[in-house]
């Protein structure tokens, strides 16, 4: 459970704004980034990541102002106005919001079971790589020494 | 109250404290380690956890603005376009390193004489190679002998690390142009090592390795150190050194893990805190003796910081490649390691090769480059690359420059009041010349593996994982601070051992020449004993 405090009103922005960077897909079986599970993710690391995220939900507010709805309220047409406004008027943080939206949509395990990942930890179970094709390197192998002399 | 007397006092216990610790324990002598950060737990790394990748944006960040433990000093990095990474606890940055663990070249140690830039050192490769062996031996290294690039070694090494899908993709790619590649000397073990486990290709070599296969020195040195008898004391931060009459060290001021101000006196003085941390003690240990700061009469205290600049280039590839499973890095390049004035700049880089990605990671740096979109189209462009991507980075050797400086910020403090560090660095012409060209061979190599799509970024920004040169060697005591054995001119039982005493940087990872060159100055305090502080 986070300590940020947001306010339903922000939560609900918040949603909304998450499902911009990654909306759900059919195609592919996945939920939208503003899916209730991922949001309480995103408010948990954002708890440490990005501790002042209420002002920039309370920014794309405003902006949302201009449509005179709150933002979760726009049409698509709307919201992505209002999106493209943010990302331009505060780069450095809607970076950082794409950023932990990203870290907490691609843990979902929804969206990992549609990716193929299997649903744990690296740890200890670890993964199996191929040892490759080591006759590749029989050319190399054949190279005369090539390092600089320093007499 | 009894005075807390040390006969050595290390600072940090890094991947340079660690070697001297476990080097000097043979002496017998009473050695105790300060180390600011906490002794860590593997079975707690991020690995260990589902939300592991969201760990490294955090607690496991390489960035200690980023990070903001406890442990961490805040760093003024504003005016450098490659932002530092260190790690603070037992083990140090070998705690996130990836593990490549390269030998410097015999050229490296002769550049003024070789290119007519910066310098030479005032030691050879011939005078480390006994010292690197030993470094791999106890570290643990995995790899191939043979490589045409370097001299023969004949190492103990485990087997190298697996080629997998990347490896295959690419090394056909660098053998259909004639270029050279090697299995990378990793510091990640394929075999059992001195009671440690295999490595099991986790894909979290840079967030601390749960498994315990990847030799960072609070598995490799410390256990060895602490059953010798090192005392380590963890979560003490060093506010100065303290210096009497005679112009010697005399032990330290710290804070210890209540915040609580402590004093050790100590007869010899050993600093490991890193290209960043040393030059800041010593700029914080003023003195009437020192007031330029401690060893510093050459005023070479904190100039010449050297990274290595890194390009990185990635290929996607319609067929899948090894994604994250699997340690970072597995091949490297030298095709390009020497000089070749016809290239636009002297001395020259390794490619290294980066396996493949992680799914945030892969999201992170698509976002950042702007190859995968907010909205509607972000799945495609998102399963477009996940899993089908390999790479490499050109790590650029960096040339001494007195105006690359590390001085103390004039505001800033840690959570002890402690000044902290101010980074001013520029990327010279040489710099940038290398990473274009690194970034246009890369880019040859990945088309003629298959890549379908190249993209590129250099500098990398958070890149910083090397830190040297800010306390350079040499035999003049008025262009160097420390002596050919790592003893600084100035104060005759201080010694410095991490990458500060760098002459130059290669075109390498340092950490086995960081390593190598601790146990080559144990090595000869150990000889000097009778006559150390003459």
């Amino acid at each position: 459970m986070s300590n940020l405090a947001l306010s339903d009103k922000e939560r609900e922005t918040l949603a909304a704004l998450a499902n911009a960077v990654i909306p759900d897909s059919k195609k592919f079986n996945v939920p939208g980034a503003g899916d209730p599970a991922i949001v309480a993710e995103i408010e948990n690391d954002a708890e440490r990541q990005m501790p002042d995220i209420s002002k920039y939900l309370n920014e794309v507010e405003n902006l949302a102002e201009n449509f005179g709805a709150p933002f979760s309220h726009l049409n698509l047409t709307e919201r992505l106005s209002v999106v493209e406004a943010f990302r331009s008027n505060h780069p450095v943080a809607a970076g950082k919001f794409g950023n932990i939206v990203v870290q907490c949509y691609y843990r979902d395990d929804r969206v990992m079971t549609s990716l193929g990942m299997e649903l744990r930890a690296p740890h200890p179970k670890g993964y199996e790589v191929a040892a490759g094709d080591w006759s590749l390197l029989e050319p190399v192998r054949r190279r005369k020494s090539f390092y600089r002399p320093t007499d | 109250m009894r005075e807390d007397v040390a006969d050595v006092l290390i600072i940090g216990a890094g991947a340079s404290g660690a070697v001297m610790a476990w080097s000097l324990a043979e002496t017998k002598m009473r050695i105790v380690c300060l180390e600011q950060g906490p002794l860590m737990n593997p079975l707690a790394y991020p690995s260990t956890t589902r939300a592991w990748e969201a760990r490294t944006q955090d607690d496991f960040a390489t960035n200690p603005n980023v990070r903001k433990l406890p442990q961490d000093y805040p760093i003024n990095e504003e005016n450098s376009p490659i932002k530092i990474a260190n790690f603070n606890g037992v083990g140090g940055g070998t705690i996130l390193y990836a593990g490549h663990f390269p030998r410097f070249h015999p050229s490296d140690f002769r550049v003024k004489s070789l290119d007519g830039v910066a310098d030479d050192w005032p030691i050879d490769y011939a005078t480390l190679a006994p010292f690197y062996a030993e470094n791999e031996r106890i570290t643990g290294v995995s790899g191939m002998n043979g490589d045409p690039a370097y001299p023969r070694d004949n190492a103990e090494r485990t087997p190298a690390l697996p080629l997998g899908l990347a490896g295959d993709t690419l090394a056909k790619g660098f053998n259909s142009l004639g270029w050279h590649w090697w299995p990378s000397d990793t510091a990640i073990i394929t075999e059992e090592h001195d009671g440690r486990a295999p490595c099991i290709n986790l894909g979290a070599c840079g967030a601390g390795c749960a498994q315990g296969a990847k030799g960072s020195s609070d598995v490799t040195y410390w256990p060895h150190a602490l059953r010798a008898g090192v005392e380590l004391r963890t979560r003490c931060r060093v506010r100065e050194i303290t210096v009497g009459n005679d112009g010697m060290a005399t032990g330290a001021i710290y804070y210890d893990g209540d915040g609580k101000e402590q004093e050790i006196k100590a007869h010899v003085v050993i600093m490991a805190c890193n290209g960043i941390g040393t030059p800041r003690l010593l700029l914080n240990s003023k003195s009437s003796l020192f007031p330029n700061g401690l060893a510093n009469s050459s005023d070479q205290v904190g100039r010449n910081l050297m990274f290595h600049p890194y390009s990185w280039t990635c290929g996607v590839f319609e067929d899948e490649q090894d994604g994250f499973a699997g340690p970072h890095k597995l091949i490297r390049s030298q095709e390009f390691y020497e000089t070749d004035q016809s290239r636009g700049y002297v001395r020259g880089y390794t490619l290294e090769i980066q396996r493949g990605m992680p799914p945030v990671r892969t999201a992170h740096t698509a976002l950042r480059l702007g190859m995968v979109p907010w909205g509607e189209d972000h799945h495609d462009a998102f399963r477009r690359l996940f899993k089908r991507t390999t790479g490499m980075v050109a790590v650029c050797e960096d040339l001494p420059e007195a105006h690359n400086r590390v001085t103390l910020d004039e505001h800033l403090k840690d959570s002890d009041g402690i000044p902290a560090p101010k980074i001013d660095y520029t990327l010279s012409d040489n710099s940038r010349n290398m990473l274009d060209h690194g970034i246009a061979r890369s880019t040859e190599i990945l088309k003629a593996a298959g890549a379908y799509e190249v993209y590129s970024e250099a500098p990398i920004p958070y890149g910083g994982w090397h830190l040297m040169g800010t306390a350079r060697m040499g035999k003049d005591p008025a262009n160097s601070v420390v002596n050919e054995w790592g003893r600084a001119h100035d104060v005759k039982n201080l010694f410095i051992v991490d990458g500060s005493i760098f002459v130059t940087s290669a075109g390498v990872n340092p950490t086995n020449t960081i390593q190598a060159l601790a146990l080559y100055v144990a090595d000869q305090m150990k000889s000097r004993l009778a006559n150390l502080f003459d």
